[in-house]
């Protein structure tokens, strides 16, 4: 049997009320909030986080190959997936693709992931925005969500596996965005829902047929895709029973483009019981149908921060903060040197340490040195040094400050020491922190970010950020 | 193995020091000329007389032809160092050993920087090119993260400890209002200072110095050559300059309320100048107040108050210019700014005036009363990774 073993999902800290944006332009928005990736996150610092959460649900299991999905790279020519795969600290070995440029592509780094044969971890991940004003911007959301397939194992239990997939593909011009362009542009609304609804009344067909059910056996239908009208026609034409259709959590987070089905399919699995049978479909030029399984394992709790979780945490984020992280308010700078952009080779140099967030423990004394140091700072024995990974290792914040003179997408920067757990102090940025809540002793937790972009090169590395209540 | 010092083997014999500001109008080619041509009209001696040069700058300029080409010097050994805050006091410190080794006869070491060319606010960057994980805090925040681990280890309130970096900035002020060098010259009031806008954690706009322009120079021979130039020279009795193993961002040991370096070179130089008790001894000091936390917790570091203590003694006036031990008694980096390179020799040039009664009315009392050690003293980095240089001159040479 081969399925989902673990996954985890990552929804950014900030909401944007969309009643903000009504304030602000003076136009309706709609009620709610969507999901924010913050001014230091991208597709790939968030893909991060979501596999993160995924590998700590099955630490047994080291990832032979994994998968990059979003329509929103950082980078073009250069892969993506490598940041990711070096943030991990996965084997060399293990090969590591992007499946770039459309929504559809999270469905298929999620097949190919299943059918890959070897541990495999597919990411999807995504940030959706529009002109302001526009559909995109407020319905839109930003999250990651991972998942890592398998086969059955006693150290790593597959916890839904697929028991039918369909697919139709057919090319038509409703949604598009040209490379280097900001937004995008669709095609009148209901000419989609009218080339949509056939595709995807005929992909659920024929994954009924090949599971052998009825669309009443479904204990749940998740239907996602960027057109939202073709979405609820669909949903509404498959038969399940009412109870069983799945919230497309639009009023709170938004469209997660690339990511959504996935999310809401981690959301699903979050509270699945064992032996349900779970649909999962994805409108976006053409129709991908899942029909997953849940097994046995899916009797015990999930270790990974629930998506309900994140959902309810969370702050608000300002309309202004948001359009000038978006790149849309184009703000004065401080009267200070623009940020430097990171040197190729001593970031190569020191990947483990970048990336991975490796420091190094002295074999002759035991102290810990964050970054990796050659000579030990307490006893300065030389080159005995072990390298140790500091990601998941928690920290106390020793002292702190609020520089409002830095340079930052969002001042005033937050910057603390912090001491880890079994030793090591480093000092970095906090982050989705509130300046007024820092206090000496606040626990804290690292986080992958993007600090900043700076000559077209977007400088990755960790922040601190504190302890949420979901991620323990 | 000794830090075996130079104690009155060699001698200030000239100085100079420009006005510090905003030189909209000169370059740093005109400050070098200034502020050499002072010193040398100070010692009486011609630019042919000087064997050697030692210049510090920071950013304006790199290589000994920063001062050979502005000034002409024929043909001479002319060294640029850098050493952070403490360039110039390093330039000096440099110049003294070469006199003191009997290399040369006499030399001069200076100093310069232009800051407000580059148009920011704070330190332009000059960083190597790196791997992007280096926290990119400023200065102030740097150091404004002493305030929270001051107040936690001490159990001050915030309002409090705000109140004494007030205080420290006021005092400064007042002094620097009385020097026509100074880039400011004017008193502020207690209000104005705690109510600056915020740059860093508690720090305001006035708990930082500024960012100047200028240049200082000094004149150096051999102790028993002095008299031939001036009647009232200042004798060289400590040099002492530390740099630490930059460990304290990485060592939880490190709290946030001290600077090993500065504990580690006052002591060097407490042993030099053979000074037991520098509260009582010294007529006054110039310490790096890059920030107001800094000068707080360098009157522990520097031994002028016991651990935890000089927060009362700053509130009691106990550094004031007629307290107990001047502090900062032309106005500090506070009042004048910090061109880094110019720094140490401005702190070593108001030591000049104050230990020969020429401070005009600023002048400290105590020098009337008999004391004769001046310290300067620099510090360069952030806290748990700095630099330290503390020197001592005086004006009589021991027996």
């Amino acid at each position: 049997m081969n399925g989902i073993v673990a996954y985890g999902a990552y929804i950014p800290y900030f909401r944007l009320d969309r009643k903000a944006i009504a304030a602000a332009l003076g136009q309706p928005a709609g009620k709610g909030t969507r999901a924010v990736a913050s001014y230091d996150e991208d597709t790939t610092s968030m893909g991060v986080e979501a596999a993160r959460a995924a590998l700590r649900g099955a630490p047994a299991l080291r990832p032979a190959g994994l998968y990059f999905a979003t329509a929103a790279p950082g980078y073009l020519d250069k892969t993506n997936a490598t940041a990711i795969h070096a943030a991990l600290d996965l084997d060399p070995a293990t090969a590591a693709f992007d499946m770039l440029g459309s929504v559809r592509s999270g469905t298929g780094a999620l097949r190919a992931a299943v059918d890959a044969g070897r541990p495999t971890l597919a990411v999807l991940s995504d940030i959706r925005t529009g002109l302001p004003g526009g559909a995109d911007e407020r319905e839109g959301g930003d999250a990651a969500v991972a998942f890592l397939c398998a086969e059955d194992s006693p150290e790593a239990p597959v916890l839904a596996e697929p028991i039918a997939w369909a697919h139709t593909t057919a090319e038509f011009l409703d949604r598009w965005r040209q490379p280097g362009a900001a937004t995008s542009r669709q095609w009148e609304e209901r000419f989609g829902e009218h080339a949509y609804a056939p595709l995807g009344e005929a992909a659920v067909t024929e994954a009924l047929k090949q599971a052998g059910i009825t669309a009443q056996a479904l204990d749940r239908l998740i239907v996602a895709g960027p057109h939202a009208r073709a979405c609820k026609r669909v949903a509404a034409s498959v038969g399940a029973p009412p109870a069983a259709v799945a919230d497309d959590l639009g009023a709170v987070i938004g469209n997660t483009g690339t990511a959504h089905a996935g999310l809401l399919l981690a959301d699903t699995l979050d509270r699945a019981a064992p032996d349900q049978l779970i649909a999962v479909v994805s409108l976006a030029d053409g129709c991908d149908v899942t029909i997953w399984r849940t097994s046995a394992a899916c009797a015990s709790p999930r270790a990974n921060g629930t998506v309900a979780r994140q959902i309810a945490g969370g702050a608000s984020v300002p309309y202004a903060a948001f359009l000038t992280w978006r790149g849309f308010l184009d703000r004065e700078p401080p009267r200070r040197p623009d940020p430097e952009r990171p040197a190729a080779p001593p970031a190569f140099r020191r990947e483990a340490w970048k990336f991975a967030f490796t420091g190094s423990r002295c074999q002759a004394c035991g102290a810990r040195h964050v970054p990796p140091q050659r000579v030990c700072l307490k006893c300065h024995a030389v080159d005995r040094m072990a390298p140790e990974r500091l990601s998941d290792v928690p920290a106390v914040i020793a002292t702190f400050t609020v520089d409002r003179l830095a340079y930052s997408l969002s001042p005033p920067v937050v910057a603390a020491v912090i001491d880890f757990e079994g030793g090591g102090r480093f000092q970095c940025e906090l982050t989705d922190v509130d300046p007024a809540a820092v206090a000496i002793g606040t626990r804290v937790e690292m986080t992958f970010r993007r600090l900043f972009t700076a000559g077209g090169v977007h400088n990755y590395f960790w922040k601190a950020r504190p302890l949420r209540a979901s991620s323990s | 193995m000794a830090s075996n010092g130079i104690r009155d083997r060699v001698a200030i014999i000239g100085m100079g020091c420009t006005p510090f500001g905003e030189h909209w109008d000169k370059s740093v080619d005109d400050l070098l000329v200034d502020a050499a041509t002072e010193a040398l009209n100070s010692a009486g001696v011609p630019i042919d007389a000087v064997d050697a040069f030692w210049l510090g700058t920071l950013f304006s300029g790199q290589s000994g032809l920063t001062l050979s080409r502005p000034l002409k010097i024929d043909y001479k050994p002319v060294s640029r160092l850098e050493n952070f805050c403490a360039t110039g006091s390093e330039a000096f410190r440099n110049a003294c050993y070469a006199v003191a080794s009997g290399a040369y006869d006499m030399a001069m070491a200076i100093g310069v920087e232009k800051l407000k060319d580059s148009g920011f606010s704070g330190l332009p960057g000059l960083a190597a090119p790196a791997d992007g994980t280096q926290a990119a805090i400023t200065a102030p925040a740097m150091f404004s993260l002493l305030a929270p681990a001051y107040c936690k280890k001490y159990g001050l309130d915030e309002a409090l400890l705000k109140d004494v970096m007030t205080r420290i900035a006021w005092k400064n002020h007042k002094n620097g209002a009385l020097n026509p060098r100074a880039q400011f010259r004017k008193e502020v009031t207690k209000e104005v200072i705690a109510c600056s806008p915020l740059v860093a954690g508690p720090l305001g706009i006035f708990d930082c110095s500024g960012v100047s322009d200028g240049s200082a120079a000094a004149v150096i021979v051999r102790a028993e050559d002095a008299h031939t130039y001036t009647d009232t020279p200042l004798f060289v009795k400590a040099l002492s300059f530390i740099a630490g193993p930059a460990a304290g961002p990485i060592d939880p040991d490190y709290d946030y309320t001290t600077f090993p370096e500065v504990v580690a070179s006052a002591a060097d130089a407490y042993r030099q100048a053979g000074v037991k008790d520098p509260r009582a001894e010294l007529a006054m000091a110039e310490v790096h107040d890059c920030f107001t936390p800094t000068e707080l917790i360098l009157m522990e570091d520097l031994g002028f108050a016991p651990r935890g203590t000089a927060w009362k003694e700053v509130l009691a006036g106990t550094f004031d210019l007629d307290g107990e031990l001047a502090v900062n008694p032309d106005g500090g980096l506070k009042s004048f700014g910090h061109p880094i390179g110019a720094s140490g020799l401005r702190m070593l040039f108001e030591a000049w005036l104050q230990l020969r009664g020429e401070a005009g009315p600023r002048q400290i009392p105590s020098v009337a009363r008999g004391r004769k050690l001046a310290m300067t003293h620099n510090l360069g980095g952030a806290p748990g990774e700095c630099v330290s240089f503390v020197g001592i001159v005086g004006s009589e040479r021991s027996a």
